[in-house]
Order: C-alpha cells, then sequence, then structure tokens
C-alpha cells in the first residue's frame, strides 16, 4: 500500500468518523427536543397526582353539596360549583353571539378599508390583553359606573368580555376554511348575503366555532384574577335565587344581580389560609377545576381533529 | 276597476312593481342584519376604548393625589399603610424578576421544543404533541399557583434549605413552564414558514438535520423566533395567579429571585381582595398600576406583532 493511499484511507476513515459524530448529534438532540416538549407533560402530570394526592381525602358527596365552613373538614362546594354555572350562563349568552356575529361580519361582510382594519387590530390586540386588565375594566365600569354591583351580572359580562377574541377568531378561521366556490353557488341561484350566511356558511363553519366556544368557556371557567379584581366574596354561604320558579312566569333574574363566589376563587381562598386542613380543600377543588377544564379543551381538541380529518371540499 | 282588471290592462307594470317592492323589503333586511352584524364587530373597539378611558381616568385622579416623579422614582409602595409611598419601582422589579425567571425556563425549553417540532418530529410525533401542548395551555393559573406554593417552593427548600416559604423562583420557574406552549407553537410557525428550498439546498451539500435547523432554518426564522420571546414575555408579565399565591404580596425592591416580592399584578388582587373602598387613594393606586401593566404588554405585544409580520413577509 502506497503512502498516498494510506492517508487517504485514513482521510476516509476521519470523514465517516465526522459523519457518526454527526448523526449521533441528530440522535442525541432529537431526544433533548422531544424531553423539552414532555417538561411541560410531566409537569401537568405530576401537578394531577400532587393534587389528587392532596386532596382525595375530601371527595365525597358533602364535599359538593355543603356551604364553605370555618370547620376545614365541612367546607363544601356547594356555592362555588353553582356560582360557577351562572357566571358561565351569562358569560355563554353574551360571548356566543356577539362573538360569532362579529366573527361573521370581520370574514364575510367587511369592506377592505381602514375602518375593518381597526376592528382587526382591536381583536388582535384584546386578545394580548392580561386578564386582569378586564378585571379593572370590569370594576370601573361595570360595578362603579353601570353600578351592577359586584354580582353574577357582572362577573359574566366581564368574561365575556375576555373570550370574546377567543370566539372571534375560532369563527373566522372556520369561516375561512369554507372554500368560495360554496359561496358562489348560493349567490348563482339568488341568495341573498344573508341567505348564505345563514343557511351555507354558518352550517358548515358550526364545527370550528363549537370548538372556539368551549375553549373559551373553559377559560372562562378557569379565569380567576378578573373576578377578584370585581370584588366577588370569597366567604359565600347561601345560594342565589332560583333562575327558574314555580309559577309564571316561571323565570325570574334577581339571581343575576346576586353575590357570589365561583370555583377557582374558592380554591384561592383556601390556599390563602395558613391552616393546612384548608390547603387539602383547595387540593380537592383544583382536582376539579383541572377536570373539568381538561374535558372541555380535550373535547374540543377532539372534534377539531374529527372536523379537519372528515371535509374534504 | 279590480286589480285583475289593473293586471290584464297592464300586465308588465304590475309586475315589475311588485317585485320591486319585494326587493326593498330583501334589501332592508340584508342592510338590518349588516349594520347588527357591523355592531357585533364594533364592540372589540369599545372594550379597547373602554378599558383606555377606565384606566386613564382613574389614574387621573391618582396622580391629582401623587407626583410623577414619586410614582416612578420612590423606591417604596405602600398605599395601604399610614405612612403612604407610592413609588412602583418595588412592584416593576417583582414582575421583571418573575418574568426573567419564568423565561430562563421557557426561552431554551421552548426553542429546543419548536425545533424539534419543526424540523425533527415525524408527522405522527407532531399530531399528538400539539394537543397536548394545547392542553396545558388550558389548564388553569390558580393550579398553578397551589402547585408552585406547595409543590415547587417546598423541592426547592430541600436544595436552598434558607428559601422562605414564599419566594419569586417557585412561581417564577413554574410561569416558565407555562408559557412554553407560547413560545414553541410561535416559533415553530415561523420555522415551519421558511421554505422547503433552503432545507434541501442544506441537505443537497450534506448537512445534517440538526445542522440544517441550527444554521439555517433557525437564522432564517430569526425574526419569528423573537416575536414568539416578546410574547411569552408579554403573557409572563401580565400573569396574576402564580405570583400573586406563591410570591408573597410584600412590594420589596429586589431583583434576588431568593426573595419574596409582589408583582404589579399581585397588588392588585390585594387589595381587590380587601374590598377598599370607591375613590380611595387605595382604590386608584390599582388603576394606576394596572395603567402601567397595560402600557409594557402593549409595548411589548406591539413589538411581537412587527417581529411576526416581517417574517410573514419575508416568504
Amino acid at each position: 500500500m502506497s503512502e498516498q493511499q494510506a492517508s487517504t484511507l485514513k482521510d476516509l476513515d476521519a470523514v465517516r468518523a465526522m459523519i457518526r459524530r454527526h448523526k449521533l448529534n441528530d440522535y442525541i438532540f432529537a431526544i433533548v427536543g422531544l424531553l423539552a416538549l414532555m417538561v411541560g407533560l410531566l409537569t401537568l402530570l405530576t401537578l394531577f397526582i400532587d393534587l389528587v394526592m392532596d386532596g382525595y381525602t375530601r371527595f365525597n358527596a358533602g364535599f359538593f353539596t355543603e356551604f364553605p365552613s370555618r370547620r376545614a373538614a365541612h367546607a363544601g362546594l356547594l356555592s362555588a360549583w353553582v356560582g360557577s354555572l351562572l357566571v358561565m350562563l351569562v358569560t355563554a349568552v353574551t360571548a356566543v353571539p356577539l362573538g360569532v356575529a362579529a366573527g361573521v361580519y370581520l370574514e364575510e361582510y367587511a369592506p377592505k378599508n381602514w375602518f375593518s382594519d381597526i376592528i382587526e387590530i382591536n381583536v388582535t390586540n384584546l386578545a394580548g390583553v392580561p386578564s386582569i386588565i378586564y378585571g379593572l375594566l370590569a370594576l370601573g365600569l361595570f360595578v362603579y359606573i353601570l353600578d351592577l354591583g359586584q354580582s353574577i351580572l357582572t362577573a359574566g359580562l366581564t368574561l365575556a368580555l375576555l373570550i370574546l377574541p377567543v370566539v372571534i377568531v375560532a369563527t373566522r378561521e372556520s369561516i375561512r376554511a369554507i372554500p368560495v366556490h360554496i359561496r358562489e353557488a348560493a349567490y348563482a341561484v339568488g341568495a341573498t348575503k344573508w341567505q348564505v350566511v345563514s343557511d351555507h356558511i354558518l352550517h358548515y363553519s358550526f364545527g370550528g366555532i363549537l370548538t372556539g366556544i368551549i375553549i373559551g368557556m373553559a377559560r372562562a371557567l378557569g379565569e380567576t384574577a378578573p373576578v377578584i379584581t370585581i370584588g366577588a366574596l370569597t366567604f359565600i354561604a347561601f345560594l342565589p335565587p332560583s333562575p327558574i320558579g314555580a309559577e309564571p312566569p316561571y323565570l325570574n333574574f334577581e339571581w343575576l344581580s346576586a353575590g357570589f363566589t365561583v370555583l377557582p376563587i374558592q380554591m384561592f381562598n383556601w390556599l390563602s389560609r395558613p391552616d393546612h386542613a384548608f390547603h387539602v380543600n383547595a387540593a380537592a377543588t383544583g382536582v376539579v377545576i383541572i377536570v373539568v377544564t381538561l374535558l372541555m379543551n380535550g373535547t374540543a381538541i377532539w372534534l377539531r381533529y374529527r372536523i379537519r380529518k372528515n371535509i374534504k371540499w | 276597476m279590480s286589480t285583475a282588471t289593473q293586471v290584464l290592462n297592464n300586465p308588465l307594470e304590475h309586475v315589475i312593481s311588485d317585485r320591486l317592492a319585494k326587493n326593498f323589503r330583501r334589501h332592508f333586511k340584508e342592510r338590518v342584519i349588516e349594520f347588527i352584524l357591523m355592531m357585533a364587530a364594533l364592540s372589540a373597539v369599545a372594550t379597547t376604548i373602554a378599558i383606555v378611558s377606565i384606566l386613564l381616568y382613574e389614574s387621573a385622579s391618582f396622580f391629582k393625589t401623587v407626583s410623577i416623579v414619586d410614582f416612578l422614582t420612590d423606591t417604596q409602595w405602600t398605599p395601604l399603610f399610614e405612612d403612604a409611598h407610592y413609588g412602583i419601582l418595588p412592584l416593576v422589579s417583582g414582575t421583571f424578576t418573575t418574568s426573567a425567571i419564568a423565561l430562563l425556563v421557557a426561552v431554551p425549553l421552548g426553542t429546543i421544543g419548536a425545533i424539534y417540532l419543526s424540523e425533527f418530529a415525524s408527522h405522527k410525533v407532531r399530531e399528538i404533541c400539539k394537543p397536548l401542548l394545547e392542553l396545558l395551555v388550558g389548564v388553569p393559573t390558580v393550579v398553578f399557583g397551589y402547585f408552585a406554593l406547595l409543590f415547587v417552593t417546598p423541592l426547592l427548600q430541600k436544595i436552598f434549605p434558607e428559601l422562605p416559604g414564599f419566594n419569586m423562583l417557585g412561581p417564577g420557574i413554574v410561569m416558565g413552564i407555562m408559557i412554553i406552549p407560547y413560545i414553541s407553537s410561535v416559533a415553530e410557525d415561523a420555522m415551519r414558514a421558511v421554505p422547503m428550498s433552503m432545507r434541501e439546498g442544506s441537505y443537497a451539500m450534506g448537512a445534517t438535520r440538526f445542522q440544517t435547523a441550527v444554521r439555517v432554518v433557525a437564522p432564517a426564522a430569526t425574526s419569528g423566533i423573537i416575536a414568539a420571546y416578546i410574547l411569552g414575555i408579554s403573557r409572563a408579565v401580565g400573569e396574576t395567579m402564580v405570583v400573586a399565591i406563591a410570591a408573597g404580596q410584600q412590594p420589596n425592591l429586589t431583583f434576588n429571585p431568593m426573595d419574596g416580592a409582589a408583582t404589579i399584578t399581585a397588588y392588585i388582587v390585594q387589595v381587590a381582595m380587601g374590598d377598599l373602598p370607591h375613590g380611595s387613594i387605595g382604590y386608584q393606586s390599582i388603576f394606576a398600576a394596572g395603567l402601567v401593566l397595560a402600557l409594557i404588554t402593549l409595548f411589548l405585544n406591539l413589538l411581537g406583532h412587527l417581529a411576526r409580520k416581517k417574517y410573514r413577509e419575508a416568504y
């Protein structure tokens, strides 16, 4: 073997070693990358297990049917989950029509001009406003200027404003995915714009809009800061008046102006007490909140996956 | 003359006027609907205007009592004490320290995660990972506050025995984990927007995936990745419950992560819990603090928006 051949072989070996090294780097990075993503999920898992371990002793029927109490072992979530439910009702009734209508306008009606640009920029910006700022808005505007008090109505409206961008963006994305020939076909047989929207666009985008609504409602359920800011009471040992009456007109709206508490605030309240017995209650409440929000978000994600898979235009 | 004879006498005219009438009704209904929809869209603008006016209005009353110089330079924030001081600096230092810790956690992990998702992960892995990350975003922050106070801080105390129960390190780390998904999803978007031809060029030269990702794709997506970081900072600055629960609520001019401190958001929560009378200086002070917070996040969001726009235009 000549000198030259030997050195070429050596070079070749070096090159092969380098390739091996670089391939190893690839491999290592793939693992590191996966681990980096897993950190969040591992945290979520740890968090959930930790909550269950701390709070499982409180899982009995009484926890859901009793009012908060000074004795930790007898304190329950009744006023909190009823409050959450009623606040969410107000939020849904306000945010869904408003958000869907705004989304439809921006996608189907809005002319391309500075006016529409302003609305668009506003929606984008609102999505980035910290939730506690909405709480300040509600404190100044709803509680004092409009004099709605620290009521279920105030909390519901506040959370509705908070999730409005979520609903609008979901509506727009869902509408944008509908091909233009659907609209053209409807116009061609003489439909008006509103007929196109109500008979076709809203039908086809329904799934996507629903996804956005569920995600928004899950967020509203878990939001704490804005509801604290409007001054929700943390110790509520009564229920708001029932929305459904026994005699005509069967519905009453007194509950809208009632004081209330919601699940995350109840949790925060128990968590801020020094007594460890209340931390157990907080953990149990945390499990309830996490299970409900994860179920809602999971449903939304699954729904979106189904839609994406099934619809072929 | 009956209608029938009228129609017989002049069929065309009747048909036309009838259709016009219907047309008008149709047209009118369309207009009304469009107007209602536009009003709904304008509610977004109304919300912004309301936020800005409320914050400015209440802060204006606040600044009648407190001079802006004091507000920006005093090193104590004690609006509820006998000896009241109104220096926002301690709240700002708390906000920035917790956010900085969060970023130290979220930026490396988020960036690596984004590179992995965009350049390494198979379609199947991506389809599983992204929804799971979305689930993480959906977890309410009050629960993370519990985790920071009663799990992460005790854990850290095993490493640093002198760490107090309320500190900025624990909530900072938890906040960092919370914002990983935000950073990784925006950064991944930016990297996926880099044209395939650039990757192909790099592979053709014999570069590995890792080399391509770090030396070609990431530099090409810089503005988008920066946008992701900025949006992450904005999230961290506005985050409330984790710090309100686990960082203690004592305003404290310090950048030491081992200390407890109050952030702007934690202060607002603390005052709101205390039920201050409407119109008092303490009540107005949360709006002044809120105004500072709103300005910081607005600035960051604008910056992030511009950076994002830049990468969208680039390709």
